[in-house]
């Protein structure tokens, strides 16, 4: 079990004062000038060390992705851009991290802003974190009228400023280049990469989009090194994660804990366990609903991590648990996710325009058994049409649940469908009669 | 400025709309007032609530909005009706944003989509009941999921929602009351039920 002394988010459940007092007494703030006058190359290289990852899903390394910024800055800005458009279903660490600990999300863009050679930040927040937007906009504004960001940011001579843009209802726009679209007043409609956002980003400038929760524990990585940082976790899994623990468990709730928890040691230790039991437990979101489920077979030893999950054809995601009992009905909360990602389809390519929705049918008849058994195959064709065919991962990410669905849980789309057959059979006879 | 409900004539941003539109301008660089798009359709909207009593943005406004940020009135359109949150026809005073996607259907939305149509006799989406005060619509994932059922009034969430204290929250608005958002079972936020059981070793010095 990590150690509340090895936990970087030690504002997560808000106990404390959020705002720069607080923030200054758990250690924020402490040396800022200091850590950026190692210089900006030496903090991407802390960074790489550390072996941080994308905590927005991807799990993409952080320093890495840093690096692809031009070295020098040419005849355009380079922005930092976070994304705090947090929509996936299941997970909800952002909005901690925003509205209880701003203060390492801001220390953070600095920072990274400063390593990236970037003056200028923007934090989209979806629209419907109202209240958090205005938290994260009185830090900000704290931390202007303290010194710390501004003309000259903690005295070290680097011009920072920083802006929260508020979304307005779209799950595609944390997307990444959907969110630059958002940003520049558009459609959040993705963009065809390459050019990737380190070449042409946010106004056709050097631009890198990180995670919240990515942004938010650089400072501390820095203060305390990359060898602390790489000791938690597992090898290639660095570090501590968010993890956000929702549906049939006794008590949902948030927490950070070490990349590598085993599942059940997470949902057992912190969520109160599954309701009725472990025995209760019929499968598994692991990592936001764009990741295919896990049976409970596999649930029993898992490791949390991205390395661990992927072995099992599923994925951290944004380490958001989604946990099932067996009293869920699984093909209708799948089907809930087809509505989900026909919704939130932005239409651009056809596969996923017009597969979302294909989908999203298929699946609500499934919830009745109103099918033919060959149908299942049909069904899981037309995902593997709509996998990688697409500009953007939304259309991967509404195939990928159907397709665990299917992994996993077939006999129970076939028995679905005998059941609705003799069900119609029966109303046949008693109208004959 | 019309009624609620009445799609005005004319719009214009109010001294206290004007004092953000300065504001919001000042955060892109020269030559990009685009990007004031979403904020400024935001700010009409609210406009409209606190004038009218219903949140929304009429396409006079829109026409305004492109006129402000220097762009044809159609890109204005395409994004107001891109996202969700920008109503394009009237609402009621308050706004019930039902989650309804699978965590929050896991943990019983269905039972806060009932009470919601039982105490505002509004039966499907979108609907605003027959005195004004409320619109129902089904939203995606409000990033709340801990905390489910999420019902979203307006700005604010009302997390571990269940039929009972739906209703209860509603009587409370069409009294004119506006309770406290978050959890209406008492928890500490995101900590689980009973209270934290990590982050309660520490303890923090204030720094002077």
């Amino acid at each position: 079990m990590l150690s509340d002394q090895d936990r970087i988010f030690t504002n997560l459940y808000g106990l404390h004062d959020p705002f720069l007092k607080g923030a200054r007494a758990r250690g924020a703030w402490d040396g800022t000038a200091e850590i950026l006058a190692r210089g900006h190359d030496s903090i991407v290289d802390v960074i790489k060390t550390s072996g941080l990852r994308g905590r927005g899903g991807a799990g993409f390394p952080t320093g890495l992705k840093w690096s692809f910024m031009p070295k020098e800055i040419g005849t355009r800005p380079h922005y930092l851009v976070v994304n705090a458009d947090e929509s996936e279903p299941g997970t909800c660490k952002d909005r901690d991290i925003i509205r209880h600990d701003p203060h390492t999300l801001i220390e953070g863009c600095l920072i990274a802003a400063f390593a990236m050679r970037a003056h200028v930040s923007y934090i989209y927040i979806r629209g419907e974190f109202y209240n958090e937007a205005a938290a994260l906009q009185r830090a900000i504004d704290e931390a202007y009228a303290a010194g710390l960001i501004g003309r000259d940011a903690c005295g070290s001579g680097w011009q920072f400023d920083l802006h929260v843009h508020r979304g307005a209802g779209a799950y595609i726009c944390g997307e990444e280049t959907a969110l630059l679209n958002s940003l520049e007043g558009k459609k959040g409609m993705p963009r065809l990469k390459p050019p990737f956002p380190a070449g042409v980003g946010l106004y056709g400038c050097p631009t890198t989009v990180n995670n919240v929760e990515s942004i938010a524990v650089v400072p501390t990585i820095l203060r305390r090194g990359a060898a602390w940082f790489s000791a938690l976790g597992r090898p290639k899994n660095a570090g501590t994660k968010l993890f956000c623990i929702s549906g049939h468990v006794n008590k949902p709730c948030n927490v950070e804990e070490e990349l590598g928890i085993p599942l059940r040691e997470l949902i057992d230790t912190y969520a109160g366990g599954v309701r009725g039991g472990w025995d209760n437990l019929l499968a598994v979101i692991p990592g936001g609903s764009s990741v295919p489920m896990l049976p409970r077979s596999t649930c029993d030893t898992v490791l949390m991590d991205f390395d661990s999950l992927r072995d099992v054809k599923s994925g951290l995601g944004t380490a958001a648990v989604i946990v099932m009992d067996k009293s869920t009905d699984i093909i209708r909360a799948i089907a809930r996710l087809s509505a989900f990602y026909k919704h939130e389809s932005c239409g651009q390519c056809t596969p996923c325009r017009e597969g979302t929705g294909w989908m999203m049918r298929v699946m609500n008849r499934m919830v009745e058994g109103r099918a033919e058994p060959a149908e299942i195959d049909t069904l899981e064709q037309v995902t593997r049409q709509v996998e990688g065919h697409t500009i953007c991962a939304l259309g991967d990410a509404a195939a990928w649940p159907v397709q665990g669905l299917i992994r996993h849980f077939r006999p129970v789309l076939e028995q679905r469908i005998a059941q609705y057959k003799s069900s119609r059979a029966a109303v046949g006879r008693m109208a004959a009669e | 400025m019309a009624r609620q409900g009445a799609a005005p004539d004319s719009f214009s941003f109010d001294a206290e709309s004007e004092a953000r539109i300065a504001v919001i301008f000042a955060k892109y660089p020269a030559g990009q007032p685009a990007s004031a798009m979403l904020p400024l359709l935001d700010l009409a909207q609210r406009q409209m609530g606190r004038v009218t009593g219903s949140a929304w943005v009429p396409i006079v406004a829109m026409d305004e909005i492109a006129r402000r940020v220097g762009v044809a009135p159609i890109r204005v359109y395409e994004v107001a009706t891109f996202y969700l949150m920008f109503n394009t026809s009237p609402v009621g005073k308050y706004h019930l944003q039902v989650c309804t996607t699978t965590p929050c259907w896991l943990r019983g939305s269905e039972e806060v989509v009932h009470a919601c149509r039982r105490a505002t006799g509004i039966k499907d989406w979108k609907e605003t009941s027959a005195d004004g005060m409320f619109t129902m619509t089904e939203v995606e994932c409000l990033g709340a999921c801990v905390n489910a059922p999420v019902l979203q009034v307006n700005d604010d969430f009302y997390e571990d929602m269940d039929a009972e204290s739906t209703e209860r929250l509603l009587a409370a608005l069409k009294r004119g009351e506006t309770p406290p958002p978050g959890s209406v079972k008492g928890r500490q936020t995101s900590a689980p039920e009973g209270g934290p059981a990590t982050l309660t070793s520490l303890s923090f010095e204030p720094a002077e």
